[in-house]
């Protein structure tokens, strides 16, 4: 007897929702031996993990701290994605949104009254993420250069360009025992409402829901539709591909411009080391594993910024080393991708 | 000046060793039509893992194969997702490095004495040093390629080996068949799937192994970020080498190169800082990408193999 | 009478399933030494399935494969390489950017590991020169016509040894001319011992090249027949069930004004190299032109220029008297022009996105499917509706992704949107392939009756009986010129088959009527 795999005739709806609920439950299976062979108790250190991202509600507005960026990171990524336009440079659009919205919070406040300094960091910040994507963007319509390489290694030269920054040029010399740039006044401050969850987190679920009404209602979302799905087909019915891919590239990129704006603004107040963990990154997981919809995408963003609270409270409640949260988020992928193929096909068993 | 370029050439094939062995091992994998972007993630985790061995068993030997496994597993997991779960390869392979790097992060932090609390980094384990050739050693320029590692001598060996391999025996074209036109391949009797597994599996060999010389020979020792994005050099220097073996040298080259000014250049102390220096890599990717891009674009007899990243299946109607 | 002869193939009961459909149904076939066999059925009655399975392709879900007498099991293509089985498929099965020797070894066992090329490259000239199939061993794939790729394929599978040769659909991509050689060929081939089965959906073929026919319709085989003791009147009637119309009812046609003109195109292909070398053409309102010849000779890029995806270096488009040169598709879809492109899944439908959003993709710019800034998703359907009604298009919903649609309902589909929103010009490719002979049918009366409603149509087809019987005029294209251009009444096939292999018009008539004229002396 033999298996093998058998196209379905139509998609199944049923494995669409199923994939990741089953993808996440056998990553918590796989990541529970690991633990088991390092000598934890996974049990226990699921349910700590637990407590430590949505036990209390100061730890949940830690969680949303995480998950505001992840929300804005994760659109800006499933836009891209849907294009299949694989942006993997959304931490350095952040970052690049970070070091603009810190240009704008500590040189420009001479300038502006101060009711309009916050917008205009947030809007510059946004920017800078959207030129920081419309490189690679121009370079793949214009020239055909591959997307995966050069956003990643913008990403690369991003963090450096901020580093050079904070250490260098924009050095605070106070420094506070810790590298970064001077603390922003006030009135560019994103406020936050309890805790230091913050106002991002109204803008992210606003865009998310903006996005989702653009993506499948609008004659733009159809367009991007059809590029993503069959860029030829849309070229020959008269959509101009090059055009559109710019423009939802820029937009990619603003929103992660716009998280890292907040991020600055709201959770540090400077532009510092540790502007981002690795959002950038862990947006890919996020968009994938909501399946490029912008709603999913909210709602998996806590999820995955549960993982890391909760990683970093059992990291210094039970001795695991901190990067625990990493390795389960890697995790999570591989069950995912394996799993999407029976959307399409289905097992058959053969006879001999 | 001419001990300068010396030292400069010595650097730069030091540095350029594990960059070779990546790129040749991704390009055996993408040569099959496989699309592997783990590099980073198996990178780090053959570097990890290579000097955790060394470090508690004291054997370079068994260190080194341990990267060469770890290499393989990962690989292994990847091209599983890839071929047989038919998976999107680009998330794939990003989704190996994120696991691999989380988890080469772990491991050091876990395995290393009980005395510092458990972490590899700012340990010492044995490492592989420069064995000079006696005689060659004291020409003038080319002797820099006679004072090297071993690993770095092997690598002397394995690109000519490489390029023989893929374009004069038979097996060097069944694997270019499977990666430009797996339909015909497939209908000529050769067995595609199991093709893009092997040398998928065997690329990501090399690729530990690319890692195991950073951390045993290059700048020995295990920190975090050791592979500082070498993973994803790798990638474009495939694509510079235009998928042959033989030219992989040539852009390990440029970048070892570029490392080794980039040292030289802090060491004398200029007034670059450091961080704006260590952009240099990263832009010359980019820059290096778009060249061969334009240059590629006009020459149609060269390009990727025509299957690579995507996914075949026989009774596909 | 004949002495009784073995049969040195025999599939018996061969069935093969898959999802919704039964592909074949137990079908038997014999196959004996030195014959020619053709396999004649519609598209989808299974030829191509059979042949799958003969070839180590498809694994049948029953039935049982004799070859010389002995049962065997064929479970890979290696398999049925070693039983001596070659298939030649309609797409050929090379590797571009190879040589044509080292195409000719792949994958076979018995080379050294590392092979020698040279003594390769002389047995691949000895056997070239034996069946007179005239081929560079060190040539690359992509440096080759049509016809030589096709002759290295044959030249492959005599190199490996195959006894049974199985051709699919060989004619499609050649001219007559070229068909003729062919023909030759395979003579040769069977007289010295080697069998040959071919697929095709050609009754003039099956008349022509072979010994034997099978007729398959919807899986099942109904007919085994003796070549010499049918026509094709017969043989389609089998293949079909009923009797089906040579002849369309076309109304003559009343050309008006021109709609769509070429002034002295010219373009070149992805290589650099010239596709068009200047192409004078018109269509006029109620008129439909037709573009013979073999694929590969500009045709492409014609349809291309013309839709505003190709590049035009020199010369003049226009559209209904306009100016249209090198204008983007919009603006060429806007000017009325619709396009049923060449490569219906590649470029003619979203494969995963629904039916009802394949069908408004020409007219979700506009109300009432646009308005006020979002798409209506009940205007939506309701069209799609409408449009799967009249153009009779088969599928569960108007949600189901078109990719799960058949060639036939996709060509449907594709045909509906562009005609719903034709504006005058009317660009079809090839918009008959690979249907069956319902569909077909189907297509070319819309074609006619989109003439008749006053739009200019241009139609490229490789189909010479279609545009015989659907065009008003032929226009015979060969390496990107238009070799000349006749009235599709009464056309001389001969005449366009020396045309469509380079023959100027006038030479061609000289040619032709010439030397018949010399014989009536």
């Amino acid at each position: 007897m033999r298996l093998t795999f058998e196209k379905r005739k139509s998609v199944s709806k049923k494995a669409i929702l199923l994939v990741p609920v089953f993808s996440f439950i056998v990553s918590l299976l796989l990541t529970g031996i690991l633990l088991l062979i390092f000598g934890t108790n996974p049990l226990r250190t699921f349910a700590g993990m637990f407590r430590g991202a949505f036990g209390s509600w100061i730890n949940f507005t830690e969680t949303l701290v995480k998950a505001i960026p992840l929300m804005l990171t994760g659109l800006g990524v499933t836009i891209a994605f849907r294009l299949r336009f694989w942006n993997i440079g959304a931490e350095g659009q952040l970052t690049f949104g970070g070091v603009a919205a810190t240009w704008v919070a500590l040189f420009w406040s001479p300038f502006l009254p101060p009711w309009l300094l916050l917008p205009m960091v947030i809007l510059i910040g946004s920017i800078a993420g959207a030129l920081w994507a419309g490189i690679p963007a121009l370079l793949k319509t214009g020239l055909s250069v591959d997307e995966t390489l050069v956003t990643l290694m913008l990403n690369y030269v991003a963090i450096l360009f901020a580093e050079g920054l904070y250490y260098g040029a924009w050095r605070d010399p106070q420094g506070y025992g810790f590298p970064g740039t001077k603390l922003f006044p006030e009135a560019a401050w994103l406020p936050r409402f309890s805790g230091r969850a913050h106002a991002g987190l109204f803008i992210a679920i606003v865009l998310g829901l903006i996005l989702w009404i653009v993506l499948n209602r609008s004659k733009w979302g159809f367009e991007l539709n059809m590029i993503g799905k069959n860029q030829r087909a849309a070229r020959c019915l008269g959509v101009d591909v090059k055009k559109n891919i710019v423009l939802a590239l820029l937009l990619s990129g603003a929103l992660s411009g716009l998280a890292g704006a907040c991020e600055v603004t709201a959770i540090s107040h400077r532009l510092q080391q540790g502007l981002s963990i690795g959002y950038g990154y862990t947006a890919i997981i996020v968009a994938w594993l909501s399946q490029l919809n912008p709603i999913a995408a909210l709602f998996v963003a806590v999820l995955m910024a549960g993982l890391l609270v909760g990683g970093d409270q059992v990291q210094m409640m039970m001795g695991l080393p901190a990067a625990m949260g990493l390795v389960l988020q890697g995790m999570i992928l591989f069950p995912m991708l394996a799993g999407s193929l029976f959307t399409e096909y289905r097992i058959k068993r053969i006879s001999e | 000046m001419i001990s300068l370029i010396t030292s400069i050439l010595a650097i730069t094939l030091k540095a350029g060793t594990s960059l070779v062995y990546a790129t040749i091992g991704e390009i055996y994998t993408e040569r099959s039509g496989i699309l592997n972007l783990g590099l980073e993630g198996m990178m780090l985790m053959g570097a990890v893992s290579s000097f955790a061995v060394a470090y508690h068993t004291g054997s370079l030997l068994l260190a080194v194969l341990t990267a060469m496994m770890v290499g393989m597993l990962l690989a292994a997991v990847h091209a599983f997702l890839s071929i047989t779960m038919r998976a999107n390869q680009v998330v794939s392979g990003l989704s190996i490095t994120l696991f691999g790097t989380g988890f080469a992060s772990f491991l050091g932090q876990r395995l290393g004495p009980e005395s510092n609390s458990f972490y590899l980094t700012g340990m010492n384990a044995v490492k592989f040093t420069a064995k000079r050739i006696p005689g060659l050693a004291d020409l003038p320029v080319a002797g820099s390629m006679f004072n090297q590692d071993i690993l770095t001598y092997i690598v002397f060996l394995l690109i000519p080996l490489a390029w023989i391999y893929m374009y004069k025996t038979k097996y060097g074209l069944n694997l270019r068949a499977v990666g430009e036109n797996p339909q015909t391949a497939d209908a000529m009797g050769i067995p595609v799937a199991k093709i893009r597994y092997l040398y998928t599996i065997v690329g990501g060999m090399l690729v530990g192994l690319g890692g195991a010389h950073l951390s045993l020979a290059y700048t020995p020792g295990w920190t975090e970020n050791i592979t500082g994005g070498r993973g994803w050099i790798v990638i474009a220097l495939v694509i510079f080498s235009m998928w042959n073996p033989s030219r992989a040298i040539l852009g390990a080259i440029l970048f070892g190169g570029i490392n080794a000014v980039q040292f030289r250049l802090q060491a004398s102390g200029t007034n670059i800082s450091a961080s704006y220096l260590n952009m240099a890599p990263y832009i010359a990717t980019i820059l290096v990408l778009v060249l061969v891009t334009v240059w590629e674009s006009h020459n149609r007899k060269v390009g990727p193999p025509a299957a690579l990243g995507t996914s075949y299946m026989r009774e596909d109607k | 009478m004949e002495p009784e002869k073995k049969p040195i193939l025999e599939m018996r009961g061969i069935t093969k399933r898959f999802p919704g459909v039964v592909a074949n149904d137990h079908v038997d076939l014999e196959l004996f030494p030195g014959e020619v066999l053709a396999l004649l059925g519609e598209n989808g009655a299974g030829k191509s399935s059979l042949m799958n399975v003969l070839a180590g392709l498809y694994r049948p879900d029953e039935g049982e494969i004799f070859i010389r007498g002995e049962k065997v099991h064929i479970e890979s293509p290696r398999d049925a390489m070693n039983l001596g089985i070659g298939m030649i498929h309609q797409n050929f099965m090379l590797v571009d950017t190879m040589t044509v020797a080292e195409n000719i070894i792949l994958g076979l066992k018995e080379t050294l590991p590392i092979p020698d090329m040279r003594r390769i490259a002389a047995r691949i000239r000895e056997i070239s020169q034996h069946y007179k199939l005239k081929v560079d061993p060190n040539a690359y794939i992509w440096q080759l016509s049509v016809g030589e790729q096709q002759r290295v394929e044959i030249l492959k599978q005599i190199y490996r040894g195959a006894e049974i040769l199985i051709l699919d659909e060989p004619t499609a991509v050649l001219t007559p001319q070229e068909s003729e050689e062919l023909n030759h060929i395979l003579k040769q081939m069977t007289s010295e011992g080697h069998s040959a089965i071919f697929i095709t959906h050609k009754m003039e073929e099956v008349i022509e090249f072979s010994d034997w026919v099978r007729v398959l319709k919807s899986g099942k085989l109904v007919t085994v027949k003796r070549t010499a003791d049918t026509d094709p009147q017969e043989l389609a009637r089998l293949m079909v069930g009923r009797e089906i119309l040579f002849r369309l009812d076309k109304a003559p046609a009343r050309p008006e004004e021109t709609v769509l003109e070429l002034r002295g195109v010219q373009a070149v292909d992805e290589k650099g190299l010239p596709a068009l070398k200047g192409i004078d053409l018109q269509v006029r309102k109620g008129e439909i032109v037709g573009i013979a010849g073999v694929a590969g000779n500009g045709q492409r890029e014609l349809t291309e220029v013309i839709t505003g995806l190709h590049r035009v270096t020199d010369g003049q488009i226009l559209i209904n008297g306009r100016e249209m040169t090198n204008r983007s598709p919009l603006s060429i879809i806007k000017s009325g022009v619709s396009h049923i492109p060449s490569d219906r899944i590649a470029m003619g439908v979203v494969g995963d996105m629904s039916v009802a959003h394949n069908l408004v993709m020409k007219g979700y710019r506009q109300p009432p499917i646009f308005r006020r800034g979002l798409l209506n998703r009940r205007r939506i359907v309701d069209f799609a509706g409408r449009m799967i009604e009249m153009f009779r298009i088969s599928t569960p919903t108007t949600a189901t992704h078109v990719k799960f649609l058949s060639g036939g309902n996709i060509q449907k589909t594709i045909l509906a949107r562009e005609i719903d929103s034709c504006g005058g010009v009317l660009v079809a490719a090839y918009p008959s392939r690979g249907l069956d002979v319902g569909a077909t049918e189907a297509v070319r009366k819309e074609m006619i009756r989109q003439r008749d409603n006053g739009n200019g149509v241009l139609l490229v087809s490789e189909d010479l009986e279609e545009l015989l019987t659907v065009t008003d005029t032929i226009a015979v294209m060969f390496e990107g010129r238009v070799m000349g251009v006749l009235p599709s009444e009464n056309a001389n096939v001969e005449l366009i088959g020396l045309m469509m292999a380079g023959v100027p018009k006038e030479k061609a008539e000289n040619e032709y009527y010439g030397s018949k004229h010399a014989t009536d002396i």
